[in-house]
């Protein structure tokens, strides 16, 4: 049985469709990787599954259980984000919270619970600087804390956003290791959100692209609005499946509507010819 | 004449009145200076001095108008919960209009000027056996609303968006941490004046900070500064007689400062001990 099943998932704001009629369903221990351009409803999806943000249209069940009613534990990667130097919390404070952060009252911290943060800051190789303030930390080390604080409740799935952002290559592997070695032990699938496959590209059983949707086409020269579009032409644009499906000329051409050329250079993957520059530029130097 | 004023009774009161505030202002104000929030402070104060002031003027309670205005102001800071400079901003906007109508009130009232003093500036000494009561009342509330709301409360504070990703309602939790800071700063007013709110909110967690990057021992320290210095400053007085405030900023200040020191001398021992640098970047 699958753990996650979206159905028919739509996003819009305003007159803006991020995506519409969105489906696919997540194994046990599988990663799905969520790529495309910036502004295409990445994060927004990973919001809808966090039971942050009701989609438009569709639904999502998790382990049987729509997210918002929080059923189950659901590990969160968020991107790293700097914290203050001198912000009073340990980095197995951190973790801790990922543990019962978000329950009332103080709460008794017993030896069961300190064992289980240990075992998880040990897991992730974080045990040297456990007590170290976080503020004072790298950002692969407050990197791997994230992992760890995401592990340390036994989730049911782990949602990751952009992890690997502003780490340097070593740091990229190691946190993409963690993932792989919690898929292989505990079988708990993630989605990992990414503008670059190539970190991750040995690892992803299946991509699901994003692509922008279609801007209305008004003249630029009157300010007129433009004439309603056909609705095949409004709507977003996404596709899944395997890498080798997905992350090719035709797919991606299809997508963008127009000529895109993806290449397999050494092992990585180069997307040129999209609209987005930026995005050729992330794609292909493996940033 | 120390040992004589020692055994006053409106002493011992102001003691008392002293540990509950100085116990409630150092346990809020870990969390204050974990979200960035003493400019807010500031304006909570200065909006229960114009609370009190028109209090002053229809002839009411002025605690009553201070709880008022403060309650007010931070039920509107908690529900706009803004972030960053934009708070900051509007934050400055409320407190300026805030502190004009609270001249137009003290001018428009025509009894003691002391009893604007004050409020401005405190007067523990002058705190009666009805007023210790309500303080503790108060200070009660204030502290069993902090441990309910702890982990939630700590865990928003430093990392928001984990926080809501696990179900946290940030924006309760926001006017939650408003509304007691608002019934902390009404307490403190009444010991250093609205003024000087800061001293007993802001600076013994600040200088906490500065000792430990462990939560629960920051708490502790926080609130044994604020009671070391509040308790110290009073007894000073007594032993000469400048005012209590500026005795209980004098000594809370003198613990902010000793604490950077620590915390440098700290560092310098620790770059000092270790030959290589203190990481290894990986090769790109």
């Amino acid at each position: 049985m699958s753990v996650v099943a979206v159905e028919d998932l739509a996003l819009r704001f305003g007159e803006r469709t991020l995506f519409d009629g969105l489906g696919f369903e997540l194994e046990r221990g599988e990663l799905l990787a969520v790529l495309g351009p910036n502004g295409t409803g990445k994060t927004s999806l990973i919001r809808i599954l966090l039971g942050l943000l009701e989609p438009s249209a569709g639904r999502v069940v998790i382990e049987g259980c729509p997210p918002r009613e929080r059923c189950h534990r659901i590990g969160y990667v968020p991107q790293q984000r700097v914290f203050d130097r001198d912000l009073v919390l340990r980095g197995r404070d951190l973790v801790r919270l990922g543990l019962d952060g978000h329950r009332w009252g103080f709460g008794r911290f017993g030896a069961e619970d300190r064992s289980r943060v240990d075992a998880v800051l040990a897991e992730v190789g974080a045990t040297p600087y456990a007590d170290a303030p976080v503020g004072r930390l790298s950002g692969g080390e407050q990197q791997r804390l994230r992992v760890a604080q995401a592990l340390v409740a036994d989730p049911v799935l782990i949602l990751a956003d952009e992890p690997l952002l502003s780490l340097d290559l070593a740091h990229q592997r190691g946190v993409v290791d963690l993932l792989d070695a919690r898929r292989e032990s505990a079988g708990t699938p993630v989605v990992f959100v990414t503008h670059d496959v190539n970190p991750v590209l040995h690892s992803v059983d299946r991509v699901l692209y994003l692509a922008p949707p279609a801007a209305p086409r008004a003249p630029r020269s009157s300010g007129r609005a433009s004439p309603a579009l056909p609705a095949t032409l409004a709507a977003s644009s996404w596709a899944i499946g395997t890498p080798d499906e997905v992350l090719t000329s035709d797919t991606l051409s299809r997508l963008y509507r127009t000529d895109v050329d993806v290449l397999r250079v050494r092992g990585r993957v180069v997307v040129v010819g999209t609209p987005d520059d930026q995005h050729v530029h992330h794609v292909g130097n493996g940033h | 004449m120390f040992t004589q004023l020692l055994a006053q009774h409106f002493v011992h009161t102001a003691l008392w009145a002293g540990a509950v505030v100085a116990v409630v202002s150092g346990a809020i104000g870990v969390f204050v200076v974990a979200r960035g929030m003493s400019f807010a402070v500031h304006a909570i104060s200065e909006l229960g001095f114009t609370g009190a002031a028109g209090a002053l003027v229809i002839g009411i309670d002025p605690v009553l108008g201070m709880l008022g205005g403060s309650l007010l102001v931070g039920l509107m800071l908690g529900l706009l919960s803004l972030r960053g400079r934009e708070r900051d901003s509007a934050i400055g906007a409320v407190l300026a209009f805030g502190l004009g109508i609270g001249v137009l009130f003290l001018s428009l009232y025509q009894g003691y000027a002391t009893e604007a003093t004050n409020l401005l500036f405190g007067s523990i000494v002058g705190v009666s056996g009805t007023q210790l009561r309500d303080l503790v009342i108060v200070g009660a509330i204030v502290l069993l609303g902090l441990a309910f709301l702890y982990r939630p409360l700590f865990f928003s504070s430093v990392d928001p968006e984990i926080a809501a990703a696990r179900g946290v309602p940030l924006r309760a939790l926001s006017v939650a941490i408003f509304l007691l800071l608002a019934l902390t700063t009404a307490e403190a007013i009444q010991v250093v004046g609205v003024l000087l709110v800061l001293t007993l909110v802001i600076t013994p967690a600040a200088a906490a900070q500065r000792l430990t990057a462990r939560p629960a021992l920051a708490l502790v320290l926080s609130i044994t500064i604020a009671l070391a210095s509040t308790e110290g400053g009073i007894l000073l007085s007594l032993a000469k007689p400048w005012p209590t405030s500026f005795f209980i900023t004098a000594l809370s200040f003198a613990a902010y400062v000793a604490a950077r020191t620590l915390e440098w001398s700290r560092g310098r021992q620790k770059r000092s001990s270790s030959k290589l640098p203190r990481r290894v970047w990986a090769v790109r």
